[in-house]
């Protein structure tokens, strides 16, 4: 009798602790994320205002705003993505619609995966190789823009075909009955389907393009010139935020930018999971 | 109507395959820029070579190895149990909406640039680490560096960067586990926790393995959380608060001011990066394919 | 009597799996024809190599011939799109575009070239009374068709069949979805429709067939084991497989 309350004893200990440790270790991934995001946005929002934004960048950043860096993120960000979200559309259709079983498009798939695993320093060091050195773009927007439009390539890939999948067989079939060709089917019917889906994916890759720093600032480079056309070097919030922090040189202006940064990153997740909830079950039956 | 159609589809395909072109153009141009600097100087003597001093001539690397080594494993050792914990807790004991919240948190920790992180780290881990771990560790170590610039703040920091791949490839092959083994584990006696590390554990171990490769290959290739938080030393470390340099950080340092020469023993470097990384991820994909599930 | 479809020796076949063998049979204009027997006996994989729809299954091969108006169909330069224009198809289960009732109809139409606001309204106007249902959806043409009844959506996926002006309407099970009610009313549109346009259809209601069809055909195992008029197939049918069915001993 004493020796079975004895095991019962040990047993519920062992599960307090096991319990214990489990909660205790998700407890503090969350406030880890807290801590960070709090953190930075305490320190840095004070210093976001009107001037911070619109004004350009004085003595390398030590002091007036960041308008610039803005309008570089912007240009190099909306490159990239402009040029990645018809490629990456296209080839989720490939995948989904077009594709046959084959060894071909097994291998076309892993090197899409392999791609998406590739560190962004080294989509770095080949989009200075490639872009800059190799095709002479020099450090500029329109380098950057390419090796970012391949760094998010996966993503817009993997968010259209998942949507482009919960698309109803029923609905293809549908439309080429009528005598719509496959192409027809695709634009008309199975892509207006796909649009929260593909928004998502969209977004998500936005998010990567802001906060990417290591490929950029390899192919943007740095300047802090505001950028005439897509053939100047410009520096984005990121590449600011490095070389602020690296630098030392100011502080106020450094959790600004962090702020900045972070509070576009929780406004694209927060419009991402929106848009994925809210329109997420449009397709019907 | 048809040559139309024919058309269009000639041009889907080369989309799809603009992703396999670049993988190969990457693997062309980092190869075709660094090869010279291997060659000359000998991949042996530019792997175990133990000086890191590019602007005498000095392209040993086996410092930054050691240096994103220690610093990867000591992210994994956190990362790991962290991850697995939090993967344990989502998929088994939190009520559903409660999980779905917690999966946005860890998905925007995903979210968050590495920079940021890096930031984070140089203003708040750094000088933690200075003030409060490193008198201690000092009672045993009085040689210890006193920056807190150190394997220690690049551990913790990737740790935290890692989570996200850990925690939801876990936790998707633990929620994949056929409910009839938690059944029947439950219905022979054993309490929850059993049945969690005895049942559930043990069968959603290919993809927690694929979890922690990815992770680990994550941790390899992260680069500016590293670069301003582990010091940037080329000297191969001794213990857990020393300054390191590690492979990515190198490049994405040096890479500004290098000579031609100096750029392409970074190529180089970059090349010894990418075969790890390549090699990681195949293993991975392999190791998904091998539990039936979908890479992520 | 005008002949529609002329099959001849037909076999199709899922990779190894022969599904068709051997079919002949003609399907006559303006007629409705009934394909009967029991399920996995190849009728609703005869109906879709009609139109041709097998082709979107990988794997699928076909041999022997169909003629539609005396052309082969599987013919190398036969054109699909104009095939299919002309042999339209209903579904087993109601498969409205998420898209308003309005847009649903002018689809066809669209994709074939039909600009004119006023011919679409025309069409939209014309195909929803031929199928019943101007009255119950003429005031809120534009919400969207995922919100009608599952009957109304059937309806609604013929008049968007006869709104591209097909001469042949191919019916999968077009009543399995729905209630008693919604079926009763598709049966009385088939009566109507025949008049202008020539049906096939597949159903595993017997009734269903017995009530509508003029002619019918039993498959079984991949075979068609008789064609007759459907009064001679339900009161004397010349095959003992055929009367067992029909007399429900077995299947």
């Amino acid at each position: 009798m004493k020796k079975q309350k004895e095991m019962k004893n040990i047993k519920s200990t062992k599960n307090v602790i096991f319990y214990g440790l489990i909660g205790g270790l998700a407890a503090v991934t969350l406030a880890s994320l807290i801590i960070i995001i709090g953190y930075i946005l305490i320190n840095g929002m004070s210093h976001i205002n009107l001037e911070f934004l619109t004004q350009e960048p004085r003595r390398m950043g030590k002091e007036g705003g960041i308008f610039s860096v803005i309008v570089g993120t912007l240009m190099v960000t909306g490159l990239g993505i402009l040029i990645a979200t018809p490629i990456g559309i296209a080839a989720a259709i490939y995948f989904t619609e077009y594709s046959k079983e084959g060894k071909g498009v097994t291998l076309i798939r892993f090197f899409t995966e392999i791609l998406a695993g590739i560190p962004s320093i080294i989509f770095g060091l080949f989009g200075f190789a490639f872009f800059v050195i190799f095709l002479g773009m020099g450090w500029s927007v329109i380098s950057g823009g390419l090796t970012l439009a391949i760094m998010v390539l996966p993503t817009l890939i993997r968010a259209t075909e998942e949507s482009l999948k919960t698309v109803p067989m029923s609905y293809r079939e549908g439309s080429l009955s009528l005598g719509a060709t496959k192409w027809q089917t695709i634009i008309k019917v199975i892509l207006p389907c796909c649009r929260p889906g593909i928004l998502t994916g969209l977004i998500l890759g936005i998010g990567r393009a802001i906060g990417e720093t290591a490929a950029v600032m390899l192919t943007v480079g740095g300047s802090l010139r505001l950028p005439s056309s897509i053939f100047d070097s410009t520096r984005t919030m990121s590449v600011h935020l490095y070389v602020l922090a690296a630098e030392g040189l100011s502080m106020e202006k450094t959790y600004a930018t962090a702020a900045l940064l972070i509070f576009i990153v929780l406004l694209i997740n927060t419009s991402a999971n929106l848009i994925s909830s809210k329109l997420g079950g449009n397709n019907g039956n | 109507m048809k040559t139309y159609e024919k058309i269009i589809e000639k041009l889907i395909l080369i989309c799809a395959v603009t992703a396999t072109i670049s993988v190969a153009l990457i693997t062309l141009f980092i190869f075709k820029s660094g090869l010279p600097v291997l060659a000359d100087y000998g991949v042996f003597n530019f792997i175990f070579g133990t000086t890191w001093s590019p602007t005498n001539g000095s392209y040993g690397i086996f410092p930054l190895i050691a240096g994103t080594l220690s610093v990867t494993l000591g992210a994994l050792v956190i990362g790991i149990p962290t991850g697995l914990a939090c993967a344990v807790f989502l998929a088994e004991i939190l009520p559903k909406h409660w999980a779905k919240a917690f999966k946005s948190a860890i998905e925007l920790l995903a979210g968050i640039p590495s920079v940021v992180y890096g930031f984070f780290g140089l203003v708040v881990l750094v000088p933690a680490i200075r003030n409060f771990v490193l008198p201690i560790y000092k009672i045993f170590h009085p040689e210890a560096s006193a920056t807190g610039f150190s394997i220690l703040a690049g551990a913790v920091i990737l740790a935290i960067m890692i989570l996200p791949t850990i925690v939801s490839i876990s936790e998707n092959s633990i929620a994949a586990v056929p409910r009839e083994f938690k059944e029947a584990s439950l219905a022979l006696g054993a309490n929850k926790m059993e049945t969690i590390v005895r049942v559930l554990i043990p069968a959603a171990k290919s993809g927690i393995l694929s979890s922690i490769i990815l992770g680990m290959g994550r941790a390899i290739g992260e680069t500016m959380a590293v670069l301003l938080i582990t010091g940037n030393m080329a000297k191969v470390p001794s213990g857990i608060l020393d300054p390191v340099a590690t492979l990515t950080g190198t490049i994405a340092m040096e890479m500004g001011y290098a000579s031609p020469t100096h750029q392409q023993a970074l190529f180089a470097v970059g090349i010894i990066l990418f075969v790890i990384i390549m090699l990681l991820n195949i293993f991975a994909q392999l190791s998904m394919r091998g539990m039936g599930g979908s890479a992520r | 009597m005008e002949t529609k479809f002329e099959i001849e020796k037909l076999n199709l076949y899922y990779g190894t799996f022969q599904a068709l063998k051997e079919i002949d049979m003609s399907i006559y204009g303006n007629k409705i024809t009934a394909l009967i027997g029991p399920s996995g006996c190849g009728k609703s994989t005869f109906l879709r190599t009609l139109n041709r729809m097998n082709d979107l299954i990988q794997g699928v091969k076909i041999e022997g011939m169909i003629k539609f108006d005396r052309e082969d169909i599987y013919g190398k330069d036969y054109d699909i799109i104009e095939l299919r224009k002309k042999v339209g198809m209903v579904f087993q289960k109601p498969n409205p575009f998420p898209k308003t009732i309005y847009e649903n109809i002018v689809y066809g139409p669209k994709i074939h070239g039909e600009k004119d606001k006023s011919t679409l309204d025309h069409i939209v106007e014309q195909t929803l009374k031929e199928v019943a249902l101007w009255e119950e959806v003429k005031d809120r043409l534009h919400k969207p068709a995922l919100g009608l009844s599952g009957g109304q959506q059937q309806r609604l996926c013929i008049a968007r069949c006869l709104a591209v002006e097909p001469e042949v309407i191919l019916m999968d099970e077009p009543t399995s979805a729905l209630d008693p009610v919604a079926t009763s009313k598709i049966e009385g549109l088939l009566e109507e429709l025949a008049e202008k346009y020539t049906i096939v259809i597949v159903t595993h209601n017997m009734q269903q067939a017995g009530r509508v069809s003029d002619y019918t055909s039993f498959f079984l195992n991949g075979k068609v084991i008789e064609t007759d008029k459907t009064e001679v197939i339900f009161s004397n049918p010349a095959n003992k497989k055929t009367e067992d069915y029909i007399t429900g001993r077995f299947g």
